[in-house]
């Protein structure tokens, strides 16, 4: 349907002051016996008097032709553009027409309007109608009395609150997130084993409320939570509370407005709330891991809706998890912890690292079983009132790592906890946690002295879960 | 062209598109049945030749009318009705 009439073809619209000014130039183009086709998109009977008017109010022949302005003068010889003239410019009409009379009582230059095509709203709208848009996944019909969100409810897609109905225009809108092609294969989804593509995480990536911009890091979250190590099918099915936590880091965290500050794992940002739902979403719906089939957790935690958020690198005097994990400053990154809930750590009174390391490592303790030891990783999520105490005391990661490896060597408990204390033998010492174990990394808001752990995965380690950490695609970040 | 909305697909689509509904059950043993009687004319009748079929089997009968078969349930009875029997067998038209 892309086919002009040779000769001239203008774009106009009534609601466009330098259309109404052109008028009388489209009669003369006529009148001097070129043969004109006017292609108008507000109003059928505009411009007044002409007749022979085109109606392109469903706007195809301007997005098929790349109409960004009205009025647009094209040239066509062959069925092919041989030039163009956008807004009134005295001397490009005349040029292009070789009239050299032309619009002789109007002014030398007037700017025109927006082409109704590329409105924002319209343009993903006319691109899938006409633009053989490369979406493959089946279409859903849902009937104009029944209620959008209902029937993705209906349909088993949501994980208990609302989704954003994934029409073809928002996909499509989120599909421009990303350079990759929608039919890649990003990896194989468990449980179901299928082929996870840039489609179906973009459609979900819709449902779950994200932004187009924030696709290249919900994409490395998926290739991140798809490496081997993460063990992301064991996860979604174990009894366990754990699921995917996500620590953005990089600049593309503070790009896209992450939250690494006050209430950073709270509630309240659309973009932490919403890359960490995304990924729950596509392993539920792509992978078919959903609770009470393959994800049988006892009592599950409120992290399994979404929990991610960034680290505050900002001002911080320490390297971030990402540098520590041997990625560059600059690179965006997306790492993945198999953890639990928060566990606040409340210390208002030490003063110094060595005392204030003596609390954290308490909390430390008490993951998952205080008695037992090398079952679950940890983050240590320091506040910036923390951090300060170690940054007064030239304290970096390093050392506090150091400090706390010492503190966390405790008697090995029996492996069976039930047994009591008299019962059992005078254990060796063991380190709590596993090496490589305990992630550092700083966030939170610049008043209170308070910081968290969230505890890990009881399966952690080769046996289950490792930490992975994912960069951003370097096609993503081109400019 | 209707105006009905079009969603493209989330899942694997390894299952069909239109709602599934929920599986048949094999057999009666040990469930409880819901007979219920949306007030069309004669759906009485039906139904208690239906619990008395039911009864002779030996299968525990409850029985449900909505107020009018123009409205769906009120959800009072829809909670009832799942919370204390198993399948339901509905008299749907006269």
């Amino acid at each position: 349907m892309n086919n002009l009439s040779d000769g001239y073809a203008v774009f106009v619209k009534r609601d466009c002051a330098t259309c109404v000014l052109v008028s009388p130039v489209l009669a003369e183009i006529r009148a001097a016996g070129l043969p004109l086709t006017i292609y108008t998109q507000d109003d059928p009977t505009f411009p007044d008097g002409m007749d022979d008017i085109t109606n392109d109010l469903t706007l195809e022949a301007a997005y098929h032709n790349d109409i960004e302005t009205v009025p647009t003068l094209l040239r066509i010889e062959g069925g092919k553009e041989q030039g163009r003239a956008v807004g009134w410019v005295k001397d490009e009409w005349l040029d292009l027409s070789q009239l050299p009379d032309l619009g002789k009582e109007l002014p030398a230059m007037r700017p025109g309007c927006g082409s109704k095509s590329v409105e924002p709203g319209i343009a993903e709208r006319l691109a899938v109608e006409f633009g053989n848009v490369p979406i493959t996944s089946r279409r859903i019909e849902i009937s104009e009395i029944e209620d959008d969100a209902e029937a993705c409810y209906d349909r088993g897609w949501t994980d208990g609150l609302p989704v954003v109905p994934p029409t073809r225009e928002r996909v499509w809108r989120m599909l421009q997130g990303t350079s990759r092609a929608p039919d890649e294969v990003v990896g194989i989804m468990p449980p179901d084993l299928v082929e996870c593509t840039v489609e179906k995480i973009a459609i979900n990536a819709v449902m779950a409320g994200c932004k187009p911009e924030y696709m290249p890091l919900v994409l490395a979250a998926v290739e991140g939570a798809l490496i081997d190590e993460f063990c992301l099918h064991g996860l979604l099915a174990t009894t366990w509370f754990s699921s995917p936590v996500l620590v953005i880091n990089g600049p593309l965290a503070q790009r896209v407005g992450m939250n690494a500050k006050g209430n950073a794992m709270g509630q309240g940002n659309r973009a932490n709330a919403t890359i960490g739902r995304a990924l729950q979403l596509i392993v539920r719906n792509v992978g078919g891991g959903r609770p009470g089939e393959v994800d049988r957790s006892c009592l599950g935690q409120p992290g399994k809706y979404t929990f991610c958020f960034a680290e505050d690198e900002e001002g911080s005097c320490w390297d971030s998890l990402a540098v520590e994990r041997g990625f560059d400053a600059n690179q965006s990154t997306v790492t993945l912890f198999a953890g639990d809930g928060v566990q606040p750590i409340f210390d208002q009174k030490s003063r110094t690292p060595e005392a204030l390391a003596r609390t954290f490592s308490l909390t430390l303790r008490s993951i998952n079983h205080p008695e037992m030891v090398m079952i679950g990783d940890a983050i240590l999520v320091v506040s910036p009132e923390h951090e300060r105490v170690f940054r007064d005391a030239g304290w970096d990661k390093d050392r506090l790592r150091q400090e706390l490896d010492e503190l966390l060597l405790m008697p090995e408990a029996n492996s069976d906890p039930s047994l009591s204390r008299k019962d059992m033998v005078l254990p060796p010492v063991a380190s709590k946690m596993r090496p490589g174990g305990l992630l550092i990394v700083r966030a939170g808001g610049g008043a209170g002295m308070f910081s968290a752990v969230i505890g890990g995965w009881v399966a952690s380690g080769p046996k289950g879960s490792i930490p992975v950490t994912k960069e951003v695609s370097s096609r993503e970040v081109q400019e | 062209m209707s105006d009905n909305m079009i969603m493209l697909d989330p899942t694997s689509e390894l299952n069909p598109a239109q709602r599934q509904r929920l599986p048949r059950a094999e057999s009666l043993d040990g469930l409880k049945v819901g007979l219920l009687d949306i007030s069309k004319a004669r759906g009485d009748v039906f139904l208690d030749r239906l619990e008395e079929l039911f009864q002779a089997d030996g299968i525990e009968v409850k029985r449900y009318s909505k107020p009018t078969f123009a409205r769906p349930a009120p959800t009072d009875l829809a909670q009832t009705i799942a919370a204390e029997v198993d399948v339901v067998v509905e008299g749907l038209a006269d």
